[in-house]
């Protein structure tokens, strides 16, 4: 019986091979995609530190960093190539290997199964897999610094015909652009095989008495999640096919006739650079809620367990979820106001975006619902759970203007859209990734971090990032405009260098509070307090077994469910919460 | 608190146990996976309408003989691998080894008689001067387009034709059950369906009707 209910059991590992490296196991493989992420995310980090030096002191010259980058800092100072392949660089690894690897691969792998009462996922082995590949691609992706040319310049979005067309058209765009290509289609398998996965273990194994409605709403943003990798990515996947014929077969889908570019004629005709930009962003969209709607998740979990409180319209949280991201399949068109779109689908893309503020809406006004009158206990984790929210809402109200083709217009390729997508799916996100690891961490390596730390980090964080991206709005709003290495060339953007100085010292001081966060995860991998089995006194079922849990997550039990997944303050209940398993209450008999 | 009311909702009826669906996991992930490959060719139709579309002067170079015959031959061949996919299936779940063996090797016979086929379709086409990069009749897309979506499709025929051998080898060694063939039976005949969208927009939409 207990074999049919659960064909993915399979044997603990012995060697080390299995156990660490190629592991099945789904709690090895969240921990292998969280330090993936990790390495990924203090890359990203220290190439952004490179461009906002460049961009606060255009005059000065580091000859310490030309020893570095003997290539890239001539002189000493940043040439403008290489800072565009910083950009493109850091844009690219944030997006696709923290922001969609850390909260999906890394936590969603570790507490989907263990949250719906499974031994492990539907497919272990293709669950390894998946990682691995992702590991490969990161692997192409770091690669392409490394070749002839160096990284390419043509951004995170590789806008055509940029990089469609080869060397010719500037350095990075050879062989850096095709790994670059290569590194993203193999993440587009890698996507798909987590995708599978998640999709069928939410279907088919939760255990008895776990039904949907009783999921808990990180599940129930996996899910989500998962079905819009499956739906996009495949997308993406034939456009880099297309694009890599394009470069290496000689056809010219993405290139039209009449170029001449770098004072050489291109001799390719037909192709259209707006049909990369509808393929890209058919994609690219619903990627952006591929980042954040785990977040919202991971929100949801903490402001109800540390209010104390049921999570506040748990219904409407599932149809909001599921709004946003069958919505994001709708709006790619808001990125390619300024393209030559009809302006009669501008309005209808307008439109359309302007209606996911509803359920966006809905989501905020029940987390201050929550929150509302609730005994709250202000750990790490909470406080970037509220850090979320506020930057979910900071970062969203912008999301009303851009999404306004009138305005857009205006704002398109200013510090005003970078402002608003990195508080949003960049910093909103890594909040969310943030007080998730301050809340699992204890489950996930059986000690506790250090609090106090943790609160240092949280508030230099929360001001360092407010810091440094509401002056970019305003210099938006300026005109000073992105993607420049160097904004004093433009006399217009000259008196916006004060503001490009703060911000690059804001950078500065948030980069180096990050190191806390990385003492405190180290230290506490190792010598932080033992932790006991549900130190948050939290109710999901991740917190009724071991810290760690064991290879089969619950040591044997078969679970039944009884309970929701937020009952906190349950009037009759012997405890201020009711865990998932806990026996049926008499009262609600 | 609010557990009364929530359990009267119809998404709570399940009680437990296994598959609450009553699909196995392979075959849900299959269905997931052709989901998702759906839409990798989509995009690649997508992306063939919208240069067309915006070509004023897309060549319509195809004639009756040879190409629409040869295209026509292929998806005949390419139908009775569905045919014949179907009673494997039907074969294994009567649990007919012999037969099921049979079928499916049938089946990826078929599959290849389509490669083939579609091969010496290809080096006539390239003999005429059609080429990824060009071809004489007009837009470069064209041959780009042909090749590209084509040469998708072959390559999904060609993965599936060693599947087909995979699973035939499986079930020959009593490794594999009846789920497994009707699993890949599922991807068999997608393939099949895309090609189904391709037949009639690749070829008989680039078929010169004198006009």
């Amino acid at each position: 019986m207990s074999d049919s209910a659960h064909p993915a059991v399979h044997p603990a590992p012995t060697t080390f091979i299995r156990k660490w490296v190629f592991s099945t196991d789904h709690k090895i493989i969240g921990i292998q995609y969280y330090f993936l992420a990790l390495i990924a995310v203090f890359t990203g980090l220290a190439l952004s530190v490179l461009m906002r030096l460049r961009l606060a002191w255009p005059a000065e010259s580091w000859p310490w960093l030309e020893k570095i980058f003997p290539v890239g800092f001539e002189g000493g100072v940043m040439s403008p190539e290489f800072y565009l392949a910083m950009l493109t660089m850091h844009g690219t690894i944030m997006v696709f290997f923290v922001l969609t690897t850390a909260p999906q691969g890394g936590f969603g792998n570790y507490f989907l199964p263990i949250q719906i009462g499974a031994h492990d996922m539907a497919f272990p082995v293709l669950n390894m897999l998946s990682f691995w590949v992702t590991f490969l691609s990161m692997g192409v992706m770091f690669a392409a610094f490394f070749v002839a040319g160096g990284a390419p310049i043509s951004g995170w979005t590789a806008y055509a015909p940029l990089s469609a067309l080869g060397e010719v058209a500037g350095p990075g765009l050879g062989s850096g652009q095709d790994l670059w290509i290569i590194s993203i289609a193999l993440f587009c398998v890698a996507s798909l095989l987590g995708a599978l996965n998640f999709i069928t273990t939410v279907l088919n194994m939760r255990t008895k008495g776990m039904s949907l409605m009783k999921m808990p709403l990180t599940v129930w943003t996996w899910f989500t999640t998962a079905i819009l990798a499956l739906l996009s990515f495949p997308v993406l996947l034939a456009a880099g096919i297309l694009l890599l014929l394009d470069r290496l077969g000689g056809t010219s889908f993405f290139i039209p006739a009449g170029l001449v570019v770098s004072d050489t004629v291109i001799e390719n005709s037909g192709g259209s650079p707006i049909l990369w930009q509808h393929l890209f962003w058919f994609f690219g969209h619903p990627e952006v809620y591929i980042a954040i709607l785990p977040g919202m998740g991971v929100a949801s979990q903490l402001l109800s367990t540390f209010a104390r409180k049921p999570i506040f319209g748990y219904h409407a949280m599932v149809v909001a979820i599921f709004a946003i991201g069958m919505l994001g399949f709708f709006v790619w068109g808001h990125h390619m106001f300024v393209s030559g779109l009809s302006p009669f689908s501008a309005l209808v893309f307008s439109i359309l975006t302007l209606a996911i503020g509803v359920p966006s809406a809905i989501k905020t006004f029940n987390w201050l619902g929550t929150l509302w009158g609730g005994k709250i206990r202000f750990t790490t984790a909470m406080l970037f759970a509220i850090g979320f929210v506020s930057l979910f809402v900071s970062g969203g109200i912008t999301g009303l203007f851009l999404g306004q083709t009138s305005v857009d217009v205006q704002l398109h390729d200013t510090y005003f859209p970078v402002a608003h997508f990195h508080m949003i799916m960049g910093v909103a996100a890594i909040f969310g990734i943030f007080g998730a690891t301050y809340y699992w961490f204890p489950k996930m390596f059986g000690r506790m971090l250090h609090e106090g730390l943790g609160k240092l980090h949280f508030w230099l964080t929360f001001i360092g990032v407010n810091a440094i991206f509401i002056p970019m709005h305003l210099m938006g709003i300026m005109g000073q405009l992105r993607r420049y290495a160097e904004s004093t060339e433009f006399k217009f953007m000259e008196p916006l260098q004060p503001y490009q100085e703060f911000v690059t010292i804001a950078a500065f001081v948030t980069a180096a509070a990050q190191l806390l966060f990385l003492v405190n995860f180290v230290w506490g991998m190792f010598k932080g307090r033992k932790a006991t089995e549900n130190p948050w006194e939290a109710t999901t079922l991740e917190w009724i077994t071991a810290s760690p849990p064991p290879h089969d997550n619950f040591g044997g039990r078969e679970l039944v469910v009884n309970h929701g997944a937020y009952e906190y303050g349950v009037p009759g209940a012997p405890r201020d919460y009711v865990m998932q398993t806990d026996p049926p209450l008499e009262s609600s008999k | 608190m609010a557990d009364a009311r929530v359990e009267n909702t119809g998404l709570q009826v399940w009680g437990g146990g296994t598959l609450p669906y009553s699909v196995s996991h392979i075959k849900l992930g299959m269905w997931l996976f052709i989901v998702s490959d759906a839409l990798t060719f989509s995009a690649l139709l997508f992306g063939y309408s919208y240069v067309r579309i915006s070509t004023p002067d897309w060549p319509t170079p195809f004639h009756f003989w040879p190409t629409v015959v040869f295209a026509t031959l292929m998806t005949a061949v390419l139908l009775s691998s569905s045919l014949t996919m179907v009673l494997a299936v039907n074969a294994a779940q009567r649990g007919d080894r012999k037969w099921t063996i049979r079928w499916i090797l049938w089946t990826a016979f078929f599959g290849a008689a389509f490669i083939v086929l579609h091969g010496l379709e290809w080096m006539g086409l390239i003999n005429q001067g059609m080429t990824l990069t060009g071809n004489p009749w007009g837009t470069p897309l064209f041959g780009a387009t042909f090749f590209g979506i084509t040469g998708m499709h072959m390559f999904h025929v060609f993965t599936g034709v060693i599947y087909l051998l995979a699973i035939a080898g499986g079930v020959a060694r009593k490794r594999f059950h009846s789920e497994h063939v009707e699993v890949c039976g599922l991807y068999w005949h997608f393939v099949d369906l895309v090609w189904m969208f391709v037949f009639p927009l690749v070829y008989l939409l680039s078929v010169d009707m004198g006009a």
